[in-house]
Order: structure tokens, then sequence, then C-alpha cells
């Protein structure tokens, strides 16, 4: 008997998984054949809103790339849905009329959003959330268009909103009930909800119906059964998906509201099974990624032809992927004669949770704010844990205390994966089986933290207990002490008011109680930035550079660079520093590429003598901070220029200088386009021309040269500098710590810091931020050492013994 | 023979900030004290095997020290280099007595 023919219809998460979970009981059995609509190889769709909010790129999301496909000898039909099942001669048909045999086929097309049927849904700008394409197109209308309406305040419609929001738009939700996510949250979790996504800024129209979509061509509003109307360059449609069944009912199969399926993911016709969105088991239908893989697992036992006990249904559980907004919902949530509620809200935390009990057993969970406890409860859950001895106070409050919610005190049977099922105790043994040190290894030989990703911390935490400090800092986390990203901590150290490092530490959970070198001085720069009148700048957190205020060099001794803004000086201070230097007979004086000049080799204890004499503030030559201005010499005596790029330079240094940034941030003025300063490689350059100077930003001449791109053109120097002070807070607040502007504009979206920096409304606000921050700080540290003859100087002292 | 042990001052207590390394030489040799942030004090030998940074003046993080000049981890209680790289510098013991630290040796 030759191999037997596989073809599965639909390429995506629920029937690759399947396709994996085969391969994996048997390699060899099948010659597979898989058909796939999208011109993508499988990916995670979950993942989509994590790539309209900037947090993953399209490529990331990719789970099985060709390679996949070629290694496992697998026939991919790219590109080229399927249009016709012949279920007596066994055969599928494409669109391009590749005609497919079969032994065996499984239907897994999944499901696409439902569009509205009402006027206008054909307008273009009109979209589904359901696909790459969906959210490519999306990111490209964000570019021009500055108005989106999300029809649907469920999951899906709550995550395209947030991401629409990181894209730079307006956005409002409309939603038909009277709160948001009503199958998962009660109405008071809907609420609380509702209030911290409004803080971050989405607008909510509650109880609104749509009727129609205006617009000739393109979207142009949105208008509602109360005759009222809403501006929307962009509509978002997420208001509930329809299983695609059309294949499936022309071939004749037993189609309910899905593909009705028995047990065994068989359909009511021989040799045709469904599995995913698009299936129908026990008149029940499932949209989330956990059920499917089950049912996956269960039709791989029965293609391979193993003993199974087959698909028994799923409790399924919720969680939302907007950051700050932690919520956790499972099981029935709504009261009945029978099933009662216990909850507790804290006012304070704005945490709320509520248990659903039926027969002294919890059948339902809705929690928000803090979902900590989200496994302690969703397995009594699961397990059906009668809880007659506990009382209701027992039973909501924490489980700290008297028992710890660390992923290491767990049970090897919990689940720390609930999209894939992994438990604790399978990923521990393939920490120790397979030499396991990083949270991306993991993922990849469990696939624990490849869905929703939401476990991934959990995944970090089991790391570090079974290996210590072997762990390798998986890329997400900012160091080996988290796998937190600089995004979800500054979210925390806002959220929570936190206002020292060892808060951070703390309240975060890192693994290192005083973090390590890396994390400190990030932390110290996130909450000088977030908290600057309330967080204390923390010395010993700092670079040795910038406790020091000199650059360190390889023999321990330190580099001098006084200022002079604008690579301008006077005949009074040369003679100044050429004397210094002969006195305290410094090894090394040298011109810098900043145009100033540096003594090199200073001992440490030298330094407070040598600021003293100089008697000049500190270029802040080693710090991760505004840098020096490079001018050429400009209008006044260059026959080319056209502007005073010197006066300019000044200007600028003055106005901007001794401000922390999250990498140096160097900036250059020429006078002309001959840009003699080198414009083209400074974080921000200026280049005169004849009716006032060209503005170009996130250029670098460093370890990975990147070219400026012109932001702007503009008429004064005031504008000038007033944008250089709105992008240097911009980047102030949304940078990675120890990142250039270069893959900082390159991150965030060069279009989308144009738009922020050349809208003069928030180019005003992030100045008067940037102003507030700063006040009283900008003090040259080389005054305040000299001046300070105690506790500044103390930091220079080398005992002698 | 017998070698006696001898005190050398190093600082006043109260003029070590919790973890900030203040260096001294004592016969050429540079040793880097540590009140760390439990007011602990530590001495170990002052430059780091690698390629001689300064120790006094790296990153202090519970009982370890990050080198300034390549991020070497060095304890701060037994002296050795942290895996991955290796290697160690010595140890000294402190004593505090009526608000003065004292290295031991």
């Amino acid at each position: 008997m030759g191999t037997e023919q596989l073809v599965l219809i639909g390429n995506g998460m629920a029937g690759v998984r399947t396709i994996e979970e085969i391969l994996e009981r048997n390699s060899t059995k099948y010659e597979i054949t898989i058909i796939g609509e999208e011109p993508y190889t499988n990916y995670n769709r979950i993942m989509l809103s994590n790539v309209l909010q900037n947090k993953m790129t399209v490529d990331e999301i990719i789970t099985n790339p060709m390679q996949w496909y070629e290694d496992n000898s697998i026939r991919l039909v790219h590109h080229d849905p399927a249009v016709r099942i012949d279920t007596e001669n066994k055969q599928v048909t494409t669109v391009s009329g590749a005609c497919i045999t079969y032994d065996k086929c499984i239907i897994a097309t999944g499901s696409r959003a439902f569009i509205l049927p009402i006027e206008g849904a054909q307008l273009q700008g009109v979209l589904g959330f359901r696909t790459i394409d969906d959210t490519v197109q999306m990111i490209e209308m964000a570019k021009s268009c500055k108005r989106a309406a999300v029809i649907g305040g469920g999951l899906l419609g709550l995550e395209a909103a947030k991401g629409l929001l990181d894209q730079g738009m307006e956005v409002t939700v409309i939603h038909l009930e009277k709160w948001i996510m009503e199958t998962q949250l009660n109405e008071q979790a809907g609420n609380l909800l509702k209030k911290d996504m409004e803080k971050q800024g989405i607008q909510f129209l509650m109880e609104k119906k749509t009727t129609r979509i205006l617009g000739a061509t393109k979207v142009e509003g949105l208008e509602f059964s109360d005759g009222s109307i809403l501006e929307a360059d962009l509509v978002v449609m997420a208001v509930g998906i329809r299983p695609v069944t059309g294949l499936a009912k022309e071939a004749g199969l037993n189609v309910g509201r899905g593909i009705v399926v028995d047990d065994f993911m068989a359909t009511s016709t021989e040799g045709v099974y469904a599995v995913g969105e698009c299936a129908e088991h026990n008149q029940t239908m499932y949209g989330l990624v956990a059920p499917l893989y089950e049912q996956g697992k269960v039709l791989a036992d029965v293609l391979t032809d193993r003993a199974t006990d087959g698909y028994r249904g799923s409790t399924v559980s919720t969680s939302l992927k907007v950051s700050g907004c932690d919520l956790f919902s499972a099981g029935i949530i709504h009261e009945s004669d029978d099933v009662k509620g216990i909850e507790a809200f804290n006012g304070l935390a704005n945490s709320y949770k509520k248990l659903y009990i039926q027969n002294n057993r919890v059948v339902g969970i809705v929690l928000y704010g803090d979902t900590s406890e989200e496994n302690r409860y969703y397995k009594m859950l699961r397990d059906k844990v009668d809880i007659t001895t506990l009382n209701p106070v027992t039973l909501l409050a924490s489980a700290e205390g008297e028992e710890s919610t660390s992923v290491a005190d767990w049970d090897d049977s919990d689940t720390v994966c609930g999209c894939n099922g992994i438990t604790k105790g399978a990923i521990v043994q393939a920490i120790h089986a397979q030499q396991l040190t990083s949270v991306a290894e993991v993922t990849r030989c469990t696939k624990a933290g490849n869905s929703c990703g939401k476990c991934k911390p959990m995944i970090g935490e089991l790391l570090t207990h079974v290996l210590g400090d072997k762990v390798t800092t998986s890329p997400a986390g900012i160091c080996a002490c988290t796998p937190l990203t600089r995004d979800e901590i500054v979210l925390q150290i806002h959220e929570k008011g936190l206002t020292t490092s060892k808060e951070v530490f703390e309240e975060l959970n890192f693994s290192n109680p005083e973090g390590c070198s890396k994390c400190r001085p990030a932390i110290n720069f996130y909450l000088n930035v977030t908290f600057p009148k309330e967080h204390m700048d923390e010395k010993e957190s700092r670079f040795v550079n910038e406790r020091m205020h000199g650059n360190i060099q390889k023999d321990g001794r330190f580099s001098v660079i006084p200022r002079m803004r604008g690579g301008q000086t006077t005949p009074q201070q040369l003679l100044k520093i050429a004397q210094v230097a002969d006195k305290y007979d410094v090894p090394l004086v040298k011109i810098t590429g900043s145009q100033r000049i540096g003594l090199y080799g200073v001992k440490k204890e030298d330094l407070p003598d040598i600021w003293e004499e100089l008697d000049m503030t500190s270029a802040s030559a080693y710090a991760k901070a505004v840098r020096s201005v490079k001018t050429c010499v400009g209008a006044r005596f260059c026959r080319f220029g056209t502007q005073d790029s010197m006066g300019l330079g000044i200007k600028l240094e003055e106005r901007y200088e001794f401000i922390d940034t999250p990498h140096k941030f160097k900036m250059g003025v020429s006078a002309c386009p001959r840009s003699c300063v080198e414009t083209l490689v400074k974080d921000f350059g200026v280049i005169g021309v004849e009716n006032g100077f060209q503005i170009y930003i996130g250029g670098n001449g460093g370890t990975e040269v990147k070219e400026a791109q012109l932001l702007t053109t503009v008429e004064t120097e005031q504008e000038v500098i007033d944008i250089c002070g709105a992008m240097i807070q911009y980047y102030r607040k949304t940078g990675v710590y120890a990142e250039r502007t270069a893959p900082w504009v390159e991150r965030l979206g060069f279009d989308h810091v144009k738009s922020v920096l050349l809208d003069q409304a928030k180019c005003k606000e992030l100045l008067a931020e940037l102003d507030e921050a700063v006040a009283g700080k900008r003090n040259d540290p080389w005054k305040t050492v000299r001046e300070n003859e105690n506790k500044e100087k103390e930091l220079y002292t080398v005992g002698r013994g | 023979m017998t070698q006696v042990k001898q005190k050398i001052f190093v600082a006043n207590f109260d003029e070590l900030p919790q973890r900030i390394g203040r260096e001294i030489v004592v016969d050429g040799h540079k040793i880097a004290v540590f009140r760390l942030s439990d007011d602990r004090v530590k001495a170990i030998g002052g430059v780091c095997p690698h390629t001689n940074g300064p120790l006094a003046e790296g990153i202090v993080s519970g009982e370890y020290v990050y080198c300034p000049l390549h991020e070497f981890k060095v304890s701060l209680l037994d002296g050795k280099v942290q895996e991955p790289d290796d290697g160690c510098v010595a140890t000294y013991d402190t004593v505090v007595e009526q608000g003065n630290v004292y290295i031991v040796m």
C-alpha cells in the first residue's frame, strides 16, 4: 500500500497545527497537500493586534515559513483557494483549476470577519480585522487618515482600536450594548475597562446602532439609528466572525452554523474532517485558539490510528492584548437562579474580581486590573473544586501569604500556556532535557508562548527557577532580570505610580532585587522622564561616566571636554586650557569629532580641581544626553553661507544642553547644502537654504550609517528650535534606553514621528512638557561638584593606605 | 615569622554612599571598598582581571559589582567573576569601628 494522500483546505492556525501534530506522531504516513487562500504561509493570527500596536512585525508572526513546508515535503497550493470538494471522486479543485485527489481531507477554512449588511459597507476604507492584508491596509491608511471608527466593542474591536490609536489615529469605538465585551465581562468590569481605555485616548459611543456608512467612493462617516453622525476616514467592522462553510455545504456535508463534526472531528461524509473555527461540535463553535488546538490533537490521533477519548468540548477563557488593561474571563459569567456571584472591588488599585458559584463550585471568573490569580481560580473552575469549606472572604482574598502565586510553586500538571495546553511539568522537562536557556527556545521546543504570548513572563520565571543565572535574556525583556519590555515597564511605572528603582524592581518582580548594569541606568532614566518631579535621580544607578561627569578610559582615568557652544571658542579659553593641560601633565590634548577640545588621561582625583581652574562648563561628551551642536562658520564669513549657522547652533545648544535622552543626541547646523558639518548623519540636523532651514532627523554616522530624513523646511530659527525641543521630548518619552534616534525613527515609523512633530498643537505640548520636566535640573554638573565641598567631592576621593 | 595583621583606614562610614565604590591604594595595590544597600562593607581587589578596569567605579547590585569597562560581574563576597566570564580578585576583611571603616590585611 502506498502512502495515503492527505489534503488540508485552509492554511491557518488550526489546520496547520493539526498537520504538525500528525507529523509528530507519524511523519511518513501521508503525502500532504495544503491549500491556502492567503498569499502568506501559516501565521499567528492572534498576533495581528500586536502588529497593529507596533509591537511586532509581519515577519515575526509567520509561524511556519516556506522552509517548513519544504522540510516536511508538504506541497503548498499557495494563494489559490479551493472552490470545490468532490466527495464521490475524492478530489478538491482550486480557483486556478488544480485538482488534488485525497484519501483524507481536512477542512479548516476558519471564518471571516462579519461585515454588517448595511448601505456603504462596500465603500473604500471599510475593513474587517482578520488577516495580514487587513492589518497592513490599516497601517497604511493610518498614515494619511486621521479618524477611525471601530464598530464593535468586543475583544477584536478593542484590540483594533488600541492598535489604530498607536498608529496615531483618533479612534472611536461604537458598541451596540450597554457595556463593552459583554460576552466576557459583567457590567462593572466592562465599565472599568472602558474607563481605562478612555484614559489611553479611545472614545466610546455606547448603545449605538450603525445604520449606514456615508461616502461616495470612500468612507466619510457613519450614521446611527438615532440620526446622529460620526465623521470617519476608516471604518473597522469588528462585530463578529462567520464560519466559512460554503465549500462544505456545496459538497453536501451536514452544516448547521458550522460544519457539524462528531467527537472525532469527522463530518457527515466519510474521509472528510473539520477542525477550527469552521467546525461545530456539540452545537458549540469556538473562536479561540486553545480549543482549536485540542481539536487538532484529537484529529491527529484519529488520522494516525492512535487511541483517543475524542474531543469533549472546552472551557474557554479570555484575556485582552491591550497593555494596561489586564483582564481575565472564563466560564459562566451571568447570574441566574442557581448561579450566584461574590465580588470584590479595590478602588485604590482599580481592580475587580467576581466569581460565579453554582452548587458550591466556581463556574465563572471575571478579573479586571489584577489578573495575578487567574490560575488559582481557573484551577478551581477546571477541577471543579468543592469550595464549601472556604468562606467568601477567604475565597476572594489574595492568596499571597498563605500560598505563593509564583509559577515555580505550581503543580506540574498546572497549565502555563493556556493557548497550547502546555503544563508547567512539560516546560520544566523540556528545559532540562533539551538544555533550553531562553524563552524563545522554550517556545520553539514546546510551543508554549507562541500564540497570545501572555505566558512568556511565567516561562521566564520557570527558566530562572530551573537554571538560576544561566538564563539567556530573551530579546523581549530589557535585560536578564525581567521578561518585560521597555513599554511594559514604563506603563507599569505610570500606572502603579512607581517613583524609585527599588519599587520598580519589587513591584515588577525583577529576578535581581537590585537589577543589573543594564537595567539600572535604564530604569533610572525611565523614572526621570515619567516622574521628573517625584523621582530623585539615583547616582548609584548611573553609569560611571554620568556619575563622574567624564568619560572613563581604558586605564580607569578620565577625559575632560569643556563646552564650546557651536564649536566657537576664544583666545582666553585656549590659553586657559593650555595652562591647565600643562600644569596637570595631561597626557593628550586633542580636537574631538564634534569641534571641541578634549583633555585625556586625567586622574579621577584631579577632576574637580581641573574643572575649577578651567572655569568652563561640561560639554556632556560622556553622557546619554543632548550633546554639542556642530556648526560651520556660516553666512558671517563663508561666501556660500545662506544663514547664520553658528548663531543658530549656539542658540540650540544653550536652549537644550544638560537634558538627558535615551542615548546621545547629536546636532549639526550647516549654512548651505554643501553641509560641511555632515548634517545628514546627525540626530537633528539643519541645512540653511535661501528661504529658511531644512530640518533632517534620525541620521547616524556610527555603527550603522543612516542618512537623516527631511522632516520639513521652516522659515525661522525659532521654528527650528521649537521642533528640536519637541523631538527631544518625544524621543525621551518613547525611546528605549540606549536606542539612538535612527532605530527609534525606524521603529516608530518616520511618518508617525513626522505627523507628531509637524502637528503644531502636539509640538507645543511636547515643548511645554520638556520645559516642565527639566526645570531646575539643567545645571552644569562640574559647577555643582565644585560648589559642593563635601558630598560631591567625596566621589572623587582616592584613599591612600 | 608571624605576620601581624594591620588595619588600614578607608573612610568614615557616613562618607561612603550606599552602592558607590571607593578606591583606596595600599602599597601600590588598588582596593575597591563598597557599602552595600544593607550597610555591610565589602572590600575586593580593585582591578578587574579582564582588562584592569577600575571595579570601584562599577554599578553595584546586591552582592555583585559590574566592571565599568566590559561589564564583568564580580562577587563582592568571594571575588569570583561570574559566568559566562571567569577569573577572580582578592577579597579583604573589613571592620567598622566607631564610625570608621578599616580594611584588615
